[in-house]
Formats: structure tokens, sequence, C-alpha cells
């Protein structure tokens, strides 16, 4: 088991350097002059964009500028925004409500999704199972930005019932609405990925076998049924998790909230190589510990698996 | 069974319970507790808050209301004395003798003197300090010294500033510029205190000005919180006690707080709502013609659009008469635009419609026609036209409209115009200023300071032309140059301004670039908001809105 661990943890150290590398490139070959840029359409002093070139390393070649980056980054200097501002402050500020934002997303797509699903797939046929699965097809077929329209207009701004805009360090009513849009879609196909699950594995031998030994219901149900249907689920919402982390730009725009995704974006236009390459590696090992986190559940889940 | 059911309800309950919660807390957040405080819209400032370095309208809103300059404007785009007692030109608007009038302190108690200006615009000049609005101190004698960064140490001063005493300063100018005036009330010109100089940087978080208010707080990313000023002395009038900024993701969001009366006032509205939003009696709404003009620019040099031949000057007089604003303006914009008449724009003094050759700018589809088959008969040309724009703003359905317009009318006579959307501004941008264009691409201006002369001389002079201004077109006509040359010298504000209409006759006639329009001022305000208006820089006049 700690061998594994080990091993994982080394892996991403390529992992890392790899995605740096190239997001790096990748915002390098942004077409377009970033600092040409910042003067918009007045005349551009250029010995004035010359000394501001120098300040951010824009003026040395891509491979120098890449390992000015990583040698600044392992003193943990990440540089500074055009702005002038550090880009750790920047992500600092940023990164706690994203991930109040994605935490709460996430119980909540899990919390929901797993609910209906198994009811549903416990009931197959009934008539909840059938609004289950119109609702959640719906929310598979909308986009989030018009889940996020319509749910400000009518909850915000028409009912009152909810706050319009999330603002500066939301707390949780802030981020309710937006949370819930966020998740919605992934709720949709927890329901459904929980459902076929549990009804594909009401209908197995070992859960016949547990009936007939007089097991009760609800234990059938919790230690057999459920337990043996998490592990897609569990893979699905591990991954999700991820996700929900950096790709939340469409939410935060709809609803003021300033967190990774809508930084990125802004870093992206402006052509901040700094910023965009510290949050992409920030969320990569996010991802990489969520995938970790996930197959050391299924240790747990299945006790089939045996990590060695 | 039974238990199930019960945990159903159960989260049926909690469900409710968590809705029926935040609904109350909802209502709560949006009775205010501190009223004259007004909120508004604004996006996080691109730069430290630095007079000189700050060029976008993030930061230079807010720098404009914390600094106060020689001269300020009033709502129609009129200069008044602000910190100026007097500027007085000599003969050929070549040197300015400048006067400040007395008390006027900055927010740490220390006293405004004719250094605060000197020493400020000095440094903003000065190459070694990165200033991004160094350029427009070209025009003071000594700012060509100051460009070799790396023989300078950043305290060198403009030759052409000098001192006489605590109260007065002459400027030399390199050449006569009858708009210096103006010009000063441009953010960059603002006064600094002498703790700028120890740490700039410092000094662009927290700022210390002179303006109607000055900097509470800035959370970055979240808020600017500016507070009344009560040093201020200037001619301005401060009907609130503050103006809080909230920086916005996106205008969607902020305008839906504007609709439930969770912000006061932006400054823009969003393209979703443009055709409902003077209708929604949630909001008070405001749309007039703004400074703004739209235009698109040809390449002076263009094969049979060459602007010093005939041939060129049909066909950009045809391709402008085969344009119908009107319908782009009712249709594409929603009414949130007026036709241009003009190369200036309705908010600034010397506007005009009626110039001889205006004409040219009006849809007339069989004058087109015919000044077409005119140039062919001349010429012949393939007709390929390419408009070229940025697809990352909100151009591509006006260029649609435009190129359609222009094939309707000129198309049977062989005009083949097509669209040619470039991603993002940043690539448009370059293209132009590499000179890579070679078809018509769109062009725009929003004025510095409100004068005919930003919009002319500035966009069609040829000193401005080849990469050293904005005339991006390279246009260059020595008549137009001429009337130009004699309005900078030219002290009397109506001769000025009949000189600078003069030379758009000749604009007017020759085309370098297409008037289409001027976009609009345009924004709304939550119910019980009063005073929202919008000045020449298309920007409300925070100072006197209130609200009850």
């Amino acid at each position: 088991m700690g061998k594994y661990l080990l091993r994982r943890i080394l892996q991403m150290i390529p992992v890392v350097l790899g995605t740096t590398l190239l997001v790096y490139a990748l915002v390098f070959a942004l077409p377009g002059d970033p600092v040409k840029a910042m003067f918009g359409d007045k005349p551009v002093n250029e010995a004035v964009a010359a000394q501001i070139r120098a300040e951010y390393n824009l003026d040395k070649p891509f491979f120098i500028q890449y390992l000015l980056f990583l040698k600044n980054a392992l003193s943990l200097n990440f540089g500074q925004t055009f702005s002038g501002q550090p880009v750790i402050e920047e992500i600092g500020r940023a990164f706690p409500v994203t991930i109040r934002l994605a935490l709460m997303a996430f119980v909540f797509e899990a919390l929901f999704g797993v609910v209906f699903g198994v009811i549903s797939g416990l009931k197959k046929g009934k008539w909840y199972d059938s609004v289950i699965l119109i609702v959640s097809l719906l929310l598979i077929s909308v986009p989030t930005f018009v889940t996020g329209f319509v749910g400000q207009y009518v909850f915000g701004v028409k009912l009152r019932w909810l706050p319009v805009t999330a603002g500066s360090n939301p707390g949780f009513f802030e981020l309710l609405m937006p949370a819930m849009v966020l998740g919605s879609v992934s709720m949709a196909y927890i329901i459904r990925l929980a459902r076929s699950e549990v009804s594909s594995n009401v209908a197995l031998d070992y859960v016949r076998t547990a009936r007939a030994k007089g097991m009760s219901n609800t234990s059938v149900t919790f230690r057999h049924i459920l337990r043996n249907s998490m592990i897609p689920v569990v893979t699905y919402l591990g991954q999700d998790l991820g996700a929900l982390m950096g790709g939340a730009m469409i939410t935060e725009q709809i609803f003021n909230i300033h967190g990774i995704g809508y930084l990125t974006y802004q870093s992206i236009l402006k052509g901040e190589a700094n910023m965009v390459v510290s949050i992409v590696t920030l969320l990569t090992l996010v991802f990489v510990i969520c995938n970790l986190l996930v197959d050391m559940l299924y240790a747990a889940l299945d006790p089939r698996i045996r990590y060695a | 069974m039974k238990k199930k059911a019960i945990a159903l309800t159960a989260i049926a309950c909690s469900l409710g319970m968590m809705l029926s919660g935040c609904g109350g807390s909802g209502d709560s957040s949006s009775s205010n507790a501190s009223s004259s405080i007004i909120t508004a819209y604004n996006s996080e400032p691109q730069n430290a808050l630095i007079p000189g370095d700050t060029n976008e309208t993030g930061g230079g809103r807010v720098g404009q209301m914390l600094f106060s300059n020689l001269v300020s404007f009033n709502a129609k785009g009129d200069a008044e004395m602000e910190v100026a007692e007097s500027i007085t030109p000599n003969d050929d608007a070549s040197q300015y003798t400048v006067k400040i009038k007395d008390g006027w302190k900055f927010t740490d108690g220390t006293p405004v003197t004719a250094e605060s200006f000197t020493k400020a615009w000095s440094y903003v000049s000065n190459a070694k300090n990165a200033q991004k609005c160094s350029s427009f101190f070209s025009m003071i004698k000594g700012y060509d010294e100051l460009q070799d960064a790396d023989n300078l140490k950043g305290d060198e001063q403009l030759s052409g500033l000098t001192v006489k005493d605590d109260k007065t300063f002459t400027v030399d100018l390199n050449t006569p510029d009858s708009v210096f005036p103006i010009k000063a009330g441009y953010l960059a010109f603002a006064p600094l205190p002498e703790s700028f100089y120890k740490d700039p940087k410092a000094f662009g978080e927290k700022p210390v000005g002179n303006g109607m208010y000055k900097l509470d707080k800035w959370d970055h990313n979240s808020q600017i919180a500016l507070v009344k000023n009560d040093d201020y002395k200037g001619v301005q009038q401060v009907k609130n006690d503050g103006v809080t900024f909230k920086i916005y993701t996106s205008v969607d969001s902020a305008f839906a707080d504007v609709q439930s009366g969770n912000l006061d006032v932006m400054d823009t509205v969003p393209a979703s709502a443009t055709k409902t939003f003077e209708k929604d009696d949630s909001i008070e709404s405001y749309n007039k013609a703004g400074s703004v003009i739209q235009t698109f620019t040809i390449p002076a040099e263009l094969d049979h659009w060459k602007t010093n031949t005939e041939e060129g000057q049909l066909r950009r007089q045809a391709l402008s008469m085969a344009i119908d604003r009107q319908s782009i303006v009712d249709k594409v914009l929603n009414g949130v635009g007026t036709v241009a008449t003009d190369f200036s724009s309705p908010v600034v003094p010397g506007y005009s419609k009626d110039l001889d050759h205006s004409d040219n700018l009006q849809y007339n589809p069989d004058k087109a026609k015919e000044l077409w088959k005119k140039a062919n008969a001349i010429s012949s040309y393939d007709g390929n036209l390419t408009f070229s724009f940025n697809a990352d703003g909100s151009a591509q359905p006006v260029y649609e409209a435009i190129v359609n317009s222009v094939n309707n009318v000129l198309g049977s006579e062989g005009l083949k115009a097509t669209t040619n959307p470039m991603p993002t501004l940043q690539e448009f941008r370059n293209a132009i200023s590499d000179r890579q264009m070679t078809g018509a691409f769109r062009t725009g201006w929003q004025p510095d300071y409100p004068s005919i002369e930003n919009y002319l001389y500035q966009l069609y002079d040829s000193a401005a032309a080849d990469g050293k201004g904005s005339n991006d077109g390279d246009y260059k006509n020595a008549d137009v140059d001429k009337l130009f040359t004699e309005a900078m010298a030219c002290t009397n504000s109506d001769e000025q301004i009949k000189l600078y209409q003069d030379a758009e006759v000749i604009l007017l006639q020759q085309l370098p670039a297409i008037p289409l329009y001027y976009s609009n001022a345009d924004g709304v305000a939550a119910k019980g908001v009063q005073g929202f208006a919008m000045d020449w820089q298309n920007q409300p006049i925070y100072n006197e809105i209130t609200k009850s």
C-alpha cells in the first residue's frame, strides 16, 4: 500500500512538469502581443514597451522564459500579473471561493444524485422513477448558462428567494444557487448512473441469496446492492471534483463569483503566462490527487481490490 | 417501505428549510444601511492606480474621481478651470503660463504646488519609469531627451517645464497646440504628492490625490470604496457621501443586480438587454448619442481605393452611400446608436450635421451605382473587398449587415464584399499595427479629451501615420495637414473649430475612413436613484448621483 502510494506520488512530478511546459508553450503561442495590447488603441511608446517586456522577461526566447519561470516557481515565487499583483495572492483570493463553490456543488450532486438514482433504480417503472428520469434528461440537455440565467432571473430577480449574485467573499446562501446550477448536470448523470447500476444489481444472484438467507430488506439494500453499485459512481464523482474546481467559468461569470475559472479566462485574454501556468498546475495537482483518492476508495468499497 | 417514506419526507423538509432560510437572508441584504453611498459597476483596474499608468476605463474612472487636474469638464464637455487659476497662451499657442489656485491640498495634507504638476508630468514622460501614458506628453519640449531608457535614472525633468514660483509654471511646447489646456484635463496630467516618488508601487495601491473623493479601501477583484473628500475645492458638486465600485465578472450579472436593486448604477447595457432595457420599469434607463464614433478604414494606398485618386474617391463614396446606416442602427443595434454625419461626435464642440459632402454618408443606392460605374470606367477592378474586425466584441452582426448592404447595392456592379472576422482584439490590433490589412477594417475612436482636435489630428494627420499615431490607414493629405497646423496655432476657439471643419470637408470627400454611427452612451440605474446622467466620456457623472 505504502509503496503504491509513493509510486503514485512520484508519478505526479513528470505530469506536473509536462503540464507546465505544455501550457507555457500554448500561452506563448497565443497570437498577439500582450504588451502592445496594454496600450489599447493608443500609440505605443516603444521605449516604455521595451521596459515592460524586460520586466516580465517577455523579451527573452521561449525556453529561457520557461526556465526562469520554473526557477522562480521552485522558490514559490510565481511572478506578478501585469497589474503588479503577485500571482500567488490573486490565486489565494480566488481559490478558496472556487473550493467552496465546488464542494457545495459536489455535495449537492452526490447527495441528490445518489438518493434519487437509488430510489429510481429500486423502484423501476413506478411513476416517480419516470419523473426522476425526465427531470434528469432535461438537466442533461439544457446547457449550464441557460439553467444559470433562468435560475437567476426567476429565483433571484423575480421571486427574490435567493441572492442574485454572489459578490466578494460569498457565504452559503450566496453560493447556493450557483452550486445547484453547477452541480445540476453532473447530478443528472449520477442519477442515471446510479439507477442503472442499482437496477442491474437488484436482479443478481448474490442479492437473491442474501434475501433467501433471511436478511432484512434494509441490510440487503445498503450492504449488498448499494456498496456494489457505488464503484462507477465514485469514479465519476472523483473525476468531477477536479472538473468542478477548474470548469466553473460560465457559472462564475453569471453569478459574479471571483473564482479560479474567471481568473483563468481573464489571464488567457491578457496573455499572462505566469498566471495561466500557475493555475493550470494547481488544477493538475487537484485532479491527480482526486484520482488517487478515488483509487484508494475502491479498496474500501470492494474488498477484492488490493494495492501492492 | 414505511422507513423510506419517512426518509424521503425528511429530505424534502430539509430542502424546504434551506430554501425558505435563504429567502429570508436575501430580503434582509437588499435593504441598505447607509443610503448616501452609491454603488456602481466597474471592472478590475488593469494597472495600479497611478494616473500616468492608467489608460483603460476600469482604473480611469476611479482615477478621475481621486485626482483633480488643471481643468475639469462639465457634462457638455466644456472645460472649466479646476486647480488652475488661469492658463494663458502666448500669441501662437506654443507657450503657456499656468497659475494655480491657493488652498488646494492633497488628502495627506501637503499643498498642491506648481511642482506637484511639473514633477508628475516629467515622471510620466520619462521612459525609465515605464508609464503607459507617456506619449501624451510628447508635445512638451524635452520629451525626446527622456526616451532613452537605458541612460536615464528616472528623475530627469522635462526641459520645457519651468517653475516660476510656488503657484506658477510655464510650459514650452515643440509646436503650437491650441488645445493644450483641454489636454491637461486628461487623467495622466494629474498632480502627484511628494510621497508618490518615495514608493510609486505602494502609492498605486493606495493613491493620495486632491480630487472629489479619496480612496477608502481597494479590495482587489471585489470592490473599490471611495469616500467624499471634504478638502475638495473644485468646481464640481459632490452630492453623495461616497461611491463604492463593485467589480463584476460580467455585465449580465451586474444588470441582474441593478434589476433587483442590489447595485445602483452601471454605465453599460448587456447585449441581451438592449432591446428591453428602456421598457423595463424595474430600472431607470439612459440612452443618448455618446462620444464614441465607429468607422471602418480602407488603407489610403490600397490599389483602386487610393484616397488621392479620382477612382479611389469614387469607390469610397459609392461604398459609403451603399450602407444603410439607419437600418443597421435600428435593427442590429436595437436603437443604441446614432447615425454618423461627420468625423467627430455630437457631444463635442464643433460637431456638425450639414458640412459640405456630408451627403456622402447618406444611403443612396442609385448614386452609389452611378459612382461605382464611373470608377470602373477609369480602371477595371475585380471587386473583392474584405471587411476585417475582431470577433470577440459585438462587431460581427454589424459587419455582416454592412457587407449585405453593400453587396445588395453594388453587387450587380461587380463588388464582392466579404467579412473577415479575427478571433481576438489583440490579434486584430496587431494586424493593423503591422500594416497587414489588405481591405477594410474596423476602426473607432473614443476621445481622451472633449475636443474635435482629438477626433481629427490623432487619426488623419500625416504626423500620426506610419505607426507614429492612430492614423491606421496612413492617410496623408497636405491640405488637411495645413489646416490642422493653422488650427493648432489659433487661440480663438470659434476660428479654431472652423478650421477643423474645413479639414472635415476634405475628409468627407476623400473618406480615408468611412463613418458609420456614434455608439450611444447607455446605462441603467436602480429605482430610486436620482441625477443619473452620462458625461462626454459615456460615463455616469458619479458625483451628482443621489438616492432616496
